[in-house]
């Protein structure tokens, strides 16, 4: 993997050298949410770079996902801002934030199952094509140019995870491990300036896991764009992750290159627990 | 090249229904034409085309939207005493019947598309059963109001009274009259026009979910959180079919309107809803053949089974449970799908033999 030197930023994180004369893709200060009396995430400072892979860890229940809802506006958050490329996300709702450039997966994958694997994609393209119902229904030319357009894109998404082929399927009957793939391509299909991935590695075989490390890194040179992603299979994590973030009990407790995470007695403890006295 | 013969495939099936609808039409038409069929069934025929478009725009609200609606009869008469009302108006204005009718039919869509548009702004907060009660609730309102309604038209011009009768000029006449709905109708729908009305309408939902907002649609069925993750506007979508879907059903009710010489209120009421509603579950959730077809045979059942005058309903019921069992049972489906494959083999022989015959 290449060696990029991380520099750590003034706010609130450390993002990649080569990101450092661009502007932050992402940054989080003192997000948190509450429900009812309970504290699910406090005080969360982000910062990811334009082009950065970075990992969010943290045993279960450490409020990961609910870091992803926030970010995508599935819950409005109690605190803190969230600036998407400086703009501030402030009042947007998800479709808004999908618009303004993040696309997530999700843990329990959420795949439109009765539409085919191209129909899926086509829907993440659904705002680039432009036509209006109208012209649809009345099939114009823009109808006809449009989809042709579509079709040809979603190949050539579909074709980064070898995909083509299964793009008559219906999306529910895909293997456990293409529904992942077809999740993540769905969601570069929206054109997004940085993806958050869900466990994306979950109920992968190791040689499935490496294949998606070398496609994710793809997707990141491919596209320019950052990666933010959750994941439990530890090789993933410490071998495509420039950054990484660790959550317990919805505070971020440590962030570092994967070296220092791993060298880091405080994840260790939130891991495993401490060590007994005596 | 793969995924065009998938779209190739849903339009191939699109034009066999369109055919096959074709193809009835000219049928029925030439029966009708030779005689043969009975008045009871020429006088079906109206109705026919209404309940199947009744059918095709509630299937895109529940089979392709996926959210149950029980008030579908409600647009339907919206659009019927709006159609009857802009009918009369017309034909101060022209003398062409077809005129009227195209006028009505238009302004019974509309009126009801935003009857469609008003229902749609509570329905976007509500999911599932409480959707249901609210559409339900939707068409009991429809059927009040049109309970109290009083229109009239006389040489002063149009009246307007939700509590009775009003004293109408010399010549004047009421146009709706409350609990008894329209009387005096005139006759202007035809079969030929019903037709067209269905086949344009059934051309207009296969094109939108063929379309980009369709699949907008369909992803806001099979998983809303997703559909919003990527971009959809689900409150822009919802309306649109809530709209639309009811634009066609008030298209539905004033052709259905204008095929009698009376039209009640209680024609449109709960029970219309369930009918229809049963239309689309029996056909299949998001099939329009399947709607088309269940709506035109459990429109003729019970004419057809006269006969049996006490018992018909009883009967139509027990029809109705044996088709449900049927299609919904595996083994039942598996023995068709056994028959259709045979079928197909059958049909695949005959050619590969017709080839190899050209070829020797």
């Amino acid at each position: 993997m290449d060696k990029t030197k991380m520099v750590a930023v003034p706010s609130v994180g450390i993002i990649p050298e080569r990101d450092l004369n661009k502007q932050p893709v992402l940054e989080c200060s003192h997000l948190g949410i509450t429900f009812g009396g309970l504290v699910a995430v406090d005080d969360f400072n982000l910062t990811v770079g334009a082009t950065e892979i970075a990992g969010l860890i943290g045993p279960n229940g450490a409020g990961k996902t609910t870091v992803f809802n926030l970010l995508t506006k599935v819950y409005q958050p109690t605190t803190g801002t969230i600036l998407l490329n400086g703009k501030d996300t402030n009042g947007m709702n998800t479709m808004q934030v999908n618009k303004a450039g993040i696309a997530r997966t999700f843990q329990n994958i959420r795949l439109f199952d009765k539409l085919t694997v191209e129909e899926n994609v086509k829907i993440g393209l659904h705002n680039e094509m432009k036509y209006s119902t109208v012209s649809g229904i009345l099939r114009l030319p823009s109808y006809w140019k449009t989809e042709k357009a579509a079709h040809e894109k979603a190949m050539e998404l579909l074709s980064i995870f070898d995909m083509q082929d299964m793009a008559d399927y219906r999306a529910g009957s895909l293997p456990y491990g293409a529904q992942r793939r077809l999740e993540i391509v769905r969601a570069l299909a929206t054109n997004p300036k940085i993806l958050l991935l869900d466990e994306p590695a979950a109920g992968m075989n190791p040689s499935e896991t490496a294949e998606l490390m070398e496609n994710i890194r793809k997707i990141r040179d491919t596209f320019q764009i950052a990666v933010l992603l959750i994941e439990h299979d530890m090789n993933l994590v410490m071998g495509i992750c420039e950054g990484i973030a660790v959550l317990n009990f919805g505070r971020i407790i440590a962030k570092g290159t994967p070296e220092e995470i791993q060298a880091n007695p405080v994840v260790i403890e939130a891991y495993l627990g401490k060590k007994k006295e005596g | 090249m793969r995924a065009l013969k998938t779209i190739n495939k849903t339009s191939k099936r699109n034009f066999i229904t369109i055919g096959g609808l074709l193809l009835v039409y000219l049928a029925v038409l030439a029966l009708k034409e030779g005689g043969i069929t009975s008045n009871l069934i020429n006088g079906q025929l109206v109705p026919i085309c209404a309940y199947m478009i009744m059918a095709i725009s509630l299937n895109l609200t529940v089979g392709i939207l996926g959210e149950l609606s029980l008030g579908h009869a409600g647009f339907m008469s919206v659009g019927a005493f709006g159609g009857v009302l802009v009918s009369t108006l017309m034909r101060q204005v022209t003398d062409s019947n077809l005129l009227c009718l195209l006028v009505a039919v238009i302004a019974g869509g509309v009126l009801a598309a935003i009857a469609g548009l008003l229902i749609g702004i509570p329905v976007l907060r509500l999911k599932g059963d409480y959707l249901a009660i609210v559409t339900l609730a939707f068409g009991q309102i429809i059927k009040s109001i049109v309970n109290i309604l009083y229109i009239g038209l006389d040489s002063e011009g149009l009246h307007v009274s939700v509590i009775n009768k009003m004293d109408l000029a010399e010549g004047g006449k009421m146009i709706i009259s409350g609990s008894m709905g329209c009387s005096g109708v005139r006759k202007l729908s035809t079969f030929t026009f019903g037709f067209i009305l269905l086949l344009l309408c059934l051309i207009v939902i296969f094109n939108l979910i063929q379309s980009r907002t369709g699949r907008a649609i369909m992803a806001l069925r099979d998983n809303r959180i997703a559909a919003e993750s990527v971009g959809i506007n689900v409150t822009k979508y919802k309306l649109l079919v809530f709209s639309v879907s009811a634009a066609m059903a008030g298209m539905a009710g004033t052709l259905f309107a204008h095929n009698f010489s009376t039209v009640s209120p209680t024609k449109f009421d709960f029970n219309t809803s369930i009918l229809v509603l049963v239309f689309v579950v029996l056909g299949g959730l998001g099939s329009m053949r399947g709607s088309l077809i269940a709506a035109a045979l459990l429109t003729l059942l019970p004419e057809l089974l006269r006969e049996f005058s006490d018992y018909r309903m009883l009967v139509y019921a027990i029809v109705l449970i044996l088709v449900m069992l049927g299609t919904n049972s595996p083994t039942v489906r598996d023995f068709f799908g056994k028959l259709s494959g045979r079928i197909k083999s059958i049909f695949m022989k005959k050619k590969t033999a017709k080839e190899e015959n050209a070829n020797g």
